[in-house]
């Protein structure tokens, strides 16, 4: 049984002018513990809201989202909370850490609501992301890079399943994207947590062994933007489309 | 890490307003006990002073005016009583003292009180305590001598050896200064009783003070009782000199009578109250406006709170906590507010009256005022907990991509 089954999954918004615009529809999507999956798309397509829906921070408006045989859809809102205190780690592009707190109280927070505050695990894993020497300092006394960094070791500190990551090196220079990256992935498998991860960078894109088009599996990403989809974005579809089919079965 | 650590955390990264607003929690808190500890204690206090005597005779006047110009050496004397007077009720069977007292001289504004030595050799002011001397001996009542209270000698320096010329009138005017000299020969230890601001010397001293009408020398302003056996005794002097008779006033019991001033000033009581009660809502209100202006800038927080798996109801719980938790710093700078002003009033009280107010005294408006105003700390806290309770999560975690 795959960690993560979407079907038939639709959401919509009110745009401004008062029309609905439906921004997620994706008939079948399917990830399996521990894999690894990138998807590619640009600003606007329906990515953060696919994120959120799985997340259980969105309710979708139809459709069915299976975690680890937990149909979310069926939860109410303080069991989806529930669910991502437990079972889902979430990167944010601007990271997203509480600038009140220390870097240790940051990742402590990623357990609080869910297993329980573990110092030692919490500390653990800032000395796995290299930040054994910054444990007491604020968000804003690190640089971009170190503050992403624990980004990634909150999103680990609920030993969660599934690590969703939303443009995790959109606000990184080159090298430390790759570095956090890198970073991102060993975390995960080395916790045993799946990864899905959504990036319009083909740098990052490339570095996964599966990589779909957000185009491909949400059909409401590739009736909006199917026209100003740039070539790079649309070779990733291309040479990831059987990799998508695979993953996407 | 706990709910608390988050409101912690909290309540430091808005640190100046968190001061601010707890600060008007102290002083609203302050204020609330004060008002009822400096009424409830000065009520107490003035109602238990009667100098040790059941009940005072004066020339015909109001009870209230013969109690606090006899007891409190306070108010204007309501006039004389003659002689025969003052030796009817001293043979009276029901009498045990009969002390006369003399008025119409200070001393820079402190009152002097002509009398006899027994008030302060026999008197017991409270029961089991005579008046002490902390210095010297009570004066010879022939003589041009004086005892001094333990606030009169404080404030004046008056010590044993030293001495004074009085002035007329119970108000001081430095142009209507007697002739006569008077020597301190004792001073009293404090008793915590309006006689510590009082100068005592023999009754003929202020009978006979030069430029006191001579016709009226063997006139007295009052007389001090003390009674024996029960109420029925008071009773039957009060009917014989308030009912039946129409120069003189019995004013008994003393403490019946102060209760009465109370009463007729309670509506200031209530005033202070409202004022107060009113106070401690415009600070809750603060709580509720400083919680709701700085949601704006919490809503991301509360996302990212949500998005780590926090409920609605624990978002709610933590602003709610959050405010109680700065009413709680209020009060506990409440009680500095309280000591500053109750401090402040016992010690206007005792230099006005000589009565004592225990500024330290337990009573329970500490308790209820404490518990009341962190109870409404908290619920000014729903309103911006219920605006933290319906944030939306995946609005605030911007950028969305």
């Amino acid at each position: 049984m795959a960690l993560l089954e979407i079907n038939g999954l639709k959401k919509s918004f009110v745009a401004p002018d008062g029309a609905r615009q439906m921004v997620v529809d994706v008939p079948s999507f399917q990830l399996e513990a521990r894999q690894q999956v990138a998807l590619a798309g640009q600003s606007g397509s329906g990515k953060t809201t696919f994120l959120n829906l799985i997340a259980g921070i969105l309710a979708p408006d139809s459709g069915s989202i299976r975690l680890d045989g937990r149909e979310m859809s069926a939860l109410s809102e303080a069991q989806r909370d529930r669910v991502r205190a437990l079972s889902i780690g979430y990167i944010f592009q601007t990271f997203n850490l509480l600038h009140g707190f220390t870097v240790l109280e940051n990742v402590l927070l990623g357990m609080t609501f869910g297993p329980g505050a573990d110092r030692a695990f919490a500390e653990s894993l800032l000395v796995r992301v290299g930040l054994q020497d910054r444990l007491h300092h604020r968000p804003r006394q690190l640089s971009t890079g170190q503050q992403q960094r624990v980004a990634v070791a909150r999103a680990l500190a609920n030993r969660p399943k599934l690590v969703l990551a939303d443009e995790p090196t959109g606000n990184l220079d080159f090298r430390n994207a790759t570095e956090a990256l890198r970073l991102v992935r060993e975390a995960c498998s080395e916790n045993g947590a799946a990864l899905l991860l959504v990036s319009h960078d083909r740098e990052v894109l490339a570095q996964f062994e599966t990589q779909l088009d957000l185009a491909q599996i949400n059909r409401a990403a590739s009736a909006n933007h199917s026209a100003s989809l740039p070539p790079a974005c649309s070779r990733v579809g291309e040479k990831e489309n059987e990799g998508g089919k695979e993953a996407a079965r | 890490m706990s709910l608390w650590t988050i409101v912690l955390r909290s309540l430091r990264q808005h640190a100046l307003s968190t001061v601010i607003t707890a600060f008007s929690i102290a002083l609203a808190g302050g204020l609330l006990m004060a008002v009822w500890v400096v009424k409830t204690e000065a009520q107490r206090n003035f109602s238990q002073v009667n100098a040790g005597f059941d009940a005072v005779l004066g020339p015909r006047s109001s009870k209230l005016q013969l109690v606090l110009n006899s007891i409190f050496h306070m108010e204007a004397s309501p006039g004389l009583l003659s002689p025969k007077d003052v030796e009817d009720i001293r043979k009276h069977p029901a009498v045990q003292h009969a002390i006369p007292i003399a008025v119409g001289d200070n001393y820079y504004g402190y009152r002097i009180v002509g009398t006899l030595t027994n008030m302060l050799t026999d008197v017991e002011y409270v029961p089991g305590k005579r008046y002490r001397f902390e210095s010297g001996r009570v004066f010879e009542p022939a003589l041009r001598e004086a005892v001094v209270g333990s606030f009169v000698a404080q404030k004046l320096g008056l010590k044993v050896g030293g001495t004074f010329q009085p002035f007329h009138g119970l108000n001081f005017d430095p142009k209507s200064q007697h002739q006569e000299t008077y020597v301190v020969v004792g001073v009293l230890e404090p008793s915590n009783t309006p006689t510590d601001r009082v100068i005592w010397i023999p009754l003929t001293g202020v009978q006979l003070m030069g430029g006191h009408d001579a016709a009226l020398s063997s006139q007295v302003s009052a007389v001090l009782i003390k009674l024996r056996g029960g109420a029925q005794t008071g009773f039957r002097l009060d009917t014989m000199y308030n009912k039946q008779g129409d120069r003189l006033t019995f004013a008994w019991p003393i403490d019946t009578v102060m209760t009465q001033l109370f009463d007729k000033i309670g509506w200031f009581d209530k005033i202070l109250a409202l004022v107060a009660y009113l106070v401690a809502l415009v600070a809750a209100g603060s709580i509720l406006a400083s919680i709701y202006n700085s949601m704006n800038e919490r809503r991301r927080d509360i996302a990212i709170l949500r998005a780590l798996g926090a409920r609605r109801g624990t978002i709610f719980g933590t602003i709610v906590l959050e405010s109680a938790a700065i009413a709680t710093l209020g009060m506990v700078a409440a009680f500095v507010v309280y000591a500053a002003i109750v401090g402040t009033a016992a010690a206007i009280i005792r230099s006005q009256t000589g009565v004592v107010l225990n500024a330290m005294a337990f009573h329970p408006v500490m308790i209820w005022a404490t518990g009341g105003m962190i109870a409404l700390g908290a619920l000014a806290g729903v309103v911006p907990a219920w605006k933290a309770y319906r944030t939306p999560v995946a609005e605030n975690l911007v950028p969305v991509s």
